[in-house]
This record gives C-alpha cells, structure tokens and sequence, in this order.
C-alpha cells in the first residue's frame, strides 16, 4: 500500500514561502516524478512528503492516515539521496540491515532479506565490504536495497543518479524501472532531468517555484503541455516558442512548434533561414537556424542523412497540426 | 610544489633544523637524564652529560617518600572524569548546533567561547567560598567538576568542528530507516565521529592534566593532583636535582606521549577552527 | 533538515551544557561584583558593609598597581615578541625539505606538554640555580660570573620561561597557516621576478598575518592569567607580580576580599577587551 495525498500543504522558511498551498494525489503503485529546474522546490516537496521537515500548514495522508505530525522514522517511507547518505563505518549487510535492526526484526528475517535484496541488486559478492570500496553505482544499488528490505509503503528518491556518469546513468534507470515493475510500490522520484522524467515516469508533476504546472502522463505532457514553462522544459531539443506576427497570424500571443514537427527543404518552405549550427547525431541531425524573422533561433529535428553546412539557407515548414498556442499568460489556448 | 632542492640545501636544512630542535627539546631531556643520576652527579662541576652511573633509585625514592601513587591518581581522575563528563555533555550539545543550527547557534558557539577567557583570578575568591560552603575544597569531585567546566567551551567547539564535517543526509537516511534520536547519535554519529572524539578526549585530557591554577589553589593534600605535588618541592631542601627530576618525568611523560598523538588536533582545538 | 521535533529536541540537548555554563559565567560573576563594593576581611572582621567605589579606587591608586600593570605589560609583549619572532622563523624552517621532519616537530612541540609546575620549577633549580644550575656551569665555562637569574633579572628569566613554553604554540600555528600558503603564488611571484625578502614581506607576511593575530589573542588570554609560573618561581618577589598575581594576594594571602575583587572585575574587563577581538575573528569563520 502507499496512496500519498498532500492537502494544501505549504512551506515557509521564515518569511520566504517556497511552497504555496499545494494539492497532490498520489495512487498506490504509482510511479511519480517530481521535475522541474533547480529551486523550483521539488526537493522540499519530498523532504514534506518524508517528513523531515515540517509543513507549515496543510496535511499530508498516507494510505488515508493523517501523517502530517509524525517523525520520519514511523512514517513506513524509504528513501534514497542524492549523496547514498550511505554508512561509512558499517559493511554493505550492516547498512542493508540497519532498517530492520532499528525494527527489532528477527535476525534469520534479517539475514533472509539481505540474501534476497543483495542477489536481486548484484551485490553478494560486496556484503563484507565498507561502502568507500565501492564504485558509485553499487554504492546506489546498496542504497537502494537498503530501502527495499523494510518493505515501505513509499521509495522515495531525492536525485539518484545525479552523481553517476552517462553511460551508469541509463543503466541504473532502466534497473530502477524495472524494480518499481516487479515491486509494483509506489515510487516518488524527484529530478531535473526531463529525460528521466519522460522515460521512468507513470505521472510526472512538473514544478516551478513552488507551483504545479501541469501534472499528467510523459505523453500527456508532451502532446499537451499546459503553459509555455511545461511546453519549454518538457521535450528535448525544446520546443521553438515564437511570438509576434507569425503567432498572431496563427490565433495566439505565442505559437509553439516542436524541432521534431518541422519539416525542411532546400527549395521551399514556410518559412526561411541560414543555417547557424548543424549537429549532426547520426541518427538525426539538428539545425539551429537563425535569421528566420520569426524568433533568435529555431531549432530543427530532421533525419540522419540530411544534409545542410553552415550558412545555407534553409526552408521549413510546420506541421499545421502540432502547432501549439498560447495566450499571452502563456496558457494554453485550446 | 614540491621542488627539486639540492641535497646539500636539505642537508643544511636538516642539520639547522635539528640543532633548534634539540635544543628547543633539551631543557626535557636534561631533566630525564637528571633524572637517572645520582644527587652527587646531578650537580657535578662539569655536568655529565651521558657517561654517569645509570640508576632508578630516585623513582623508587619519590614514589616512597611522597605518596606519588595517590597524586598520580588524582591527577589521572581529575583529568580524565573532567574530560568524559565534559564529552558526554558536550556530544549533544554539538549535535544540535551542528545539524540543528537556528540563528542563535553562532552566538551561543562565540559566547562559550567568552566564558573560556574569563580570568579566573578574578572569580577565585567566589569559587573558593562556594567550595568552602558545599564541602568541596580539597575534594576530587569538586575539581573535576570545574575543570569540566572550565574545557567544556573547547569539548563542544572541537566536537562541533568534527560534526559539521559529517554530512546531514546519513542522519537523515537514518531517520528514514527508523532509527530514534538516541539510535541516530549512539549508532551513527558517534561512531563515525570516533577519530574527533578521540582527539577531542586527548587534547582536554593534556589540558586538564596541565591545569595549575585551580588545581593548587582548590586542593590541600587529600584531593592534590600532580601539579601540586611537583609545586610541593618548591622549596629546596639539599640535594635534590635527581629526585626533582624523577617527579617531573614521572608527571610530564605520560602527557608528553599522549600529547605527540595530537599535535595535530591541537591547532583545531586551540584555535577554535580559525586555522586550518 | 529542521522539523519541530528535531528543533526541540536540540533545544533540551543543549540545555545541560548552556545552563553549566551559564551557572559557572553568572554566580562567580556575580559575587565578584557583589563583594568588590564591600569592605570584607574574613580575618578582621569579615563583611563590614558597602564602601561604593572605595575598592575600585584603592586598587587602582596602591602603591603596587602600576608595577604590577607595567609587569603585566612586560611578560606580555616580552613573550609574544619571542614566541611570534621566532616562531615565524622555525615556522619557515620546518616548513622546508629535510630529513627527520616528523621526528624534529615533535622536539618543537614536546615544551607546550609539559606541565606549568613542571617547566618552572625544573628552570628555577635545575638550569637557573645560580651555584648548581647549568646555565651557571655555562657561564663558568666562559670564565665569567654565575648569574642568580631569578633574583638579579628576574622578568628576563620569567619571559625565558614562559617563551619557551608557548613558542611551540606559535610554531604549530604558524606552520599550519604557512602549509596552506599556495605554491603556485609563491611561485609567481618568483617568475614576477620577486626577491626572497619581497616574496617573504609581500606575500608569505600578509597571508599569516591572520594566524599572527589569532596566536597574539589566544596567547594574551593566557599570559594576563598566568599564575603556576609565578607561583613556583618567584612567588610575586623581585618585581615580577604581575595584574593576576597581585589580585591573587589580594585575596588568598592578605584576605581582603573586596579589593582583590575590584582588582578581579579590572582583570574580566580588561581580559574581554582581548577576547572580543578575538571572538571577532573566530565569529567570521562560522559563517
């Protein structure tokens, strides 16, 4: 079990309101991402959800039980930090069974359940270690299983894969993923990273300053992004937000077209540009064109084989049908 | 960075070095070596430097004459009660201004600190009568309990230090794992803090053990620890040279072996962190 | 991480170690105030009542108070010269490639742990005696006469003795701060064609200069309370009663409570002078 409901909650920290009254449903089982840029209160958000610390007003429920008033340790949510927050002095076991040691578990329980989590996260060979002789990404997975083994109605993870390079970034998304499949808990997952948001996420909550912007599927967000800041931070490369005449011509104050909707050619098009930067990626290529009287630069998603260099004029064409727009507080207009 | 230096500017070096530092050193050595001699060596005209009669009999004479035994006792009470009393009060008392700070935090931090500059010449005579009306002058737990407060501003600093360096989030993955507060610091702060514990312990165990102002003015016979059981030979009575020396070594050696052990904790505590 | 409950728990955490303390900064405070406006001589007499200010000018006007002021004065600015001088000298020494460095160190260090009886009466008798010391035997040596050091130049020998068991001190710190100096700088300044002494003057001075100030506030605190040293070397004889010793007589020998009280409220005022410089300094590294 683990439905998390937040209730108008806010937090101040002395007069400085970093979360303005807030309301959240979280299902059991479900996978939530909590994104937006850096400060946007995200971390906060979940350090409330884990209790440590207080809301200043407002109440949070897990699984129908008020648990506004009380402490972390009674609230049967694990958590996973950005820094492992691992136990320098204790070996990989004694980490893994400091959850249940705390719980008084029977000690055959105990050891039953470090077999388990270790086989299931590859880490039996490393129980006798010390967390400092581990590489980065089995010091998450010792983490992790430290969280697995209470069994908690909730995971909640605070940045987890922000310390690890690229290539063990994607590895340990995947694991985390399928993790949350077998283990069918819910999961709260906080990051600024919208690529971990789209690809791990049942429902993401998309923040800025305190507020939810929009919250929905990845796809939902990403057909129908609510605002200009969803539309911007949600999709990679960013969608081309362009104001002004074009956008009036449209029905809107701004007019929203994603890289990957444009369509390009040599001879003829919409709209007209030179070609600032080509990147090419192999499997698609993206042009950054610039002096296209619309906006300081548009960017384009087209195929692999594409051709264009440097200073090439350019010719594009949105497709009519995924163009988005906005009124001119930046909602959506439907 | 580390420079390629000619051997014979590290020789130099070396030789300069050494030559200050033994000399620096000298006055305790004299006093060890003084300390193997016989009274009629120890004050020859010329000195002897190393080719004298070996003998232990000042440190069988000292330890039988003066009740050594009973002062080294109380010096080892004195300054080691203070120091763990001190630690134990002091442990949570960091913990709250190392990972609970609030504004007052640093005034609290800065004004133990003033309590530690008060001359305490100029509060004797009130300690002395609060002694006199509870009993406690020339009494062991009494002495100890000034000298816990008198190194308690260092304790919670030193501590203090050595907590801030321990990141919040392993207190707060521990709070997440269901541990109570008493389970956080008993389990997880403190054994990853041992190495500041322990040069804490080392540092105000040396203070203490070195006090001399309240120690002889506090204590008479009962209660005396080391530093006044040297101060009692004062008064010269003879030839003495060797047994002086054998009661100064047997006071300072210990104290000299633990205090190499935390010469570098010793800048941190002295300096309250102010230099690193 | 900061909730309510973990706030007051602090908050009772703290309270055994800030009230012990409050206790043992207020009562003793409180009575030397208290008894420095009384005339009381618990061996003629005891408490006779309030005098007002009587103590405090009597302090200030006997005949021992300036000497005692100019002692004071002497022993504080002898020895942090010493120990600050030579101190940035063996600093730099230390600080230099060379072989045995951790052995030598620990030769520099040893004097800061011995005990003050110990180092005072060990110079008083065994190298200061002017018949059996060996600085007599020193002397002798060179054909000249033994000096009675204690009674003929007795702050020389006071200063000598307090130096060397502070130098260490100023060396520690002093080497700590010169070992966090960066290389690189000093290299620089090399390439920008800087002389020993201008790299010494220019850039080695002005980065210790803080270290410099903290040994020069730690050591004042201590020295203005200096007491074993004086206890057991001279007893406040030949001129080497020092602001802390006077008051000390005041009240243990002579027994008159409320001028060595005037005296002891002089002292913890002039003794925070210091100490707010140097909670100043401490209290920026907080932050």
């Amino acid at each position: 079990m683990g439905q998390i409901t937040l209730q108008k909650v806010t937090k101040s920290f002395g007069d400085v309101e970093v979360i303005p009254p807030l309301d959240l449903d979280i299902q059991d089982g479900e996978f939530t991402v909590f994104v937006g840029p850096s400060g946007c209160g995200k971390s906060t958000l979940l350090r409330l959800i884990a209790g440590l610390e207080d809301i200043t007003s407002g109440h949070i429920s897990i699984d129908g039980n008020d648990a506004t008033d009380i402490p972390p340790a009674k609230r049967g949510l694990a958590m996973v930090f950005q820094s492992y927050a691992l136990y320098p002095h204790m070996s990989v076991r004694k980490n893994i069974a400091f959850p249940m040691r705390m719980a008084k578990m029977d000690q055959a329980e105990q050891d039953r359940r470090i077999e388990q989590a270790a086989a299931a996260l590859n880490l039996t060979d490393y129980l006798d270690r010390r967390p400092g002789q581990l590489s980065g990404g089995q010091r998450q997975r010792v983490a992790i299983g430290r969280a697995i083994v209470r069994e908690p109605a909730a995971f909640l993870f605070d940045e987890p894969l922000s310390n690890l390079d690229a290539a063990l970034r994607v590895g340990m998304r995947m694991e985390i993923s399928e993790l949350h499949k077998k283990l069918a808990t819910t999961m709260i997952y906080v990051t600024h990273d919208q690529v971990e948001a789209m690809t791990m996420a049942d429902k993401i909550v998309v923040l800025r300053a305190g507020h939810i912007e929009q919250v929905g599927s990845p796809l939902e967000l990403y057909r129908n992004p609510r605002n200009t800041f969803v539309a911007g931070f949600i999709g990679s490369p960013k969608m081309n937000l362009i104001e002004g005449e074009e956008a009036a011509k449209n029905g809107g104050h701004t007019l929203g077209i994603r890289p990957e909707h444009i369509d390009v050619s040599a001879t003829e098009g919409q709209w007209q540009g030179t070609v600032g930067v080509a990147e090419h990626l192999g499997s698609d290529t993206f042009f950054h064109v610039h002096q296209t009287g619309l906006t300081d630069t548009i960017t384009v998603r087209a195929p692999g084989e594409v051709s264009f260099r440097h200073g090439d004029t350019i010719y594009m064409t949105p497709r009519t049908e995924q163009l988005h727009r906005f009124d001119d507080k930046g909602l959506r207009i439907a | 960075m580390a420079r390629a230096v000619t051997n014979q500017r590290k020789m130099i070096n070396t030789g300069a070095a050494w030559i200050i530092g033994l000399l620096i050193f000298f006055p305790i050595l004299w006093t060890i070596l003084t300390s193997f001699k016989s009274e009629a060596q120890a004050i020859a005209d010329p000195p002897i430097f190393l080719f004298f009669d070996w003998t232990t009999e000042n440190y069988s004479t000292v330890m039988e004459r003066s009740n050594y035994g009973r002062f080294l006792w109380n010096s080892i009470f004195i300054a080691g009660g203070s120091t763990i009393l001190g630690i134990i009060i002091a442990v949570p008392a960091a913990w709250s201004m190392a990972f609970v700070p609030s504004k007052r935090t640093k005034d609290i931090l800065l004004w133990m600190l003033s309590t530690k500059m008060l001359p305490a010449v100029g509060v004797l005579y009130p300690i002395y009568l609060l002694f006199i009306q509870f009993g406690l002058l020339d009494n062991v737990y009494g002495l100890t309990f000034v000298l816990m407060l008198i190194n308690l501003p260092i304790i919670v600093w030193m501590l203090y230090t050595y907590f801030r360096e321990i990141p919040g989030e392993i207190l707060e993955a521990a709070r997440m794992d269901g541990a109570t507060l008493r389970d956080e610091i008993l389990y997880v702060l403190t054994p990853m803090a041992i190495p500041g514990i322990a040069s804490t312990l080392l540092l105000n165990f040396i203070l203490a053990w070195n006090e001399a102002f309240w120690t002889l003015n506090l204590t008479a016979a009962k209660a005396a620890p080391l530093t006044a059981f040297i101060a009692s030979y004062s008064s010269p009575e003879g030839l003495f040279y060797a047994k002086l020396s054998a009661a100064s070594t047997m006071a300072i050696a210990p104290i000299l072996i633990l205090g190499w052990f935390s010469q570098k904790q010793l800048v941190r505590g002295l300096t309250f962190g102010a230099v690193k | 991480m900061a909730t309510k409950a973990s706030r007051s728990a602090a908050r009772v955490m703290m309270a055994p170690a800030v009230v012990l303390l409050l206790g043992w900064m207020l009562v003793p405070l409180i009575m030397t105030l208290w008894f420095s406006f009384r005339t009381y001589l618990p061996l003629r007499g005891g408490d006779q009542g309030w005098t007002g200010f009587d103590n405090y000018v009597r302090f200030v006007t006997s005949s021992s108070f300036w000497p005692a002021i100019s002692t004071t004065l002497v022993l504080l600015i002898g020895v942090l010269t010493i120990t600050i001088v030579f101190g940035i000298l063996l600093a730099i020494l230390l600080d230099q490639p060379m072989w045995g460095q951790g052995v030598v160190r620990i030769l520099v260090i040893a004097p800061f742990f011995v005990m003050p009886t110990v180092s005072a009466l060990v110079w008083k008798n065994i190298f200061m005696d002017p018949t059996n010391g060996l600085l007599a035997h020193l002397w002798r040596f060179f054909g000249a006469d033994s000096v009675s050091w204690l009674s003929d130049a007795p702050m020389v020998s006071l200063i000598m003795i307090v130096s060397w068991q502070w130098l260490p001190f100023a060396t520690l710190i002093l080497l700590t701060a010169i070992q966090s100096l960066d290389g690189e700088q000093m290299e620089a300044a090399e390439m920008d064609g800087a002389s020993v002494l201008s790299r010494f003057f220019y850039i080695a001075l002005p980065h210790l200069s803080r270290a410099i100030t903290i040994v020069i506030l730690i050591q004042t605190i201590f020295l203005l309370a200096i007491f074993a040293e004086i206890f057991v070397t001279t007893g406040g004889a030949f001129g080497t009663r020092t602001l802390s010793y006077l008051i000390f007589q005041r009240v243990l020998e002579s027994q008159n409570i409320g001028l060595g009280s005037a005296g002891g409220v002089y002292a913890i005022i002039l003794a925070n002078i210091v100490a707010i410089f140097l909670m100043r300094i401490v209290g920026k590294n907080l932050d």
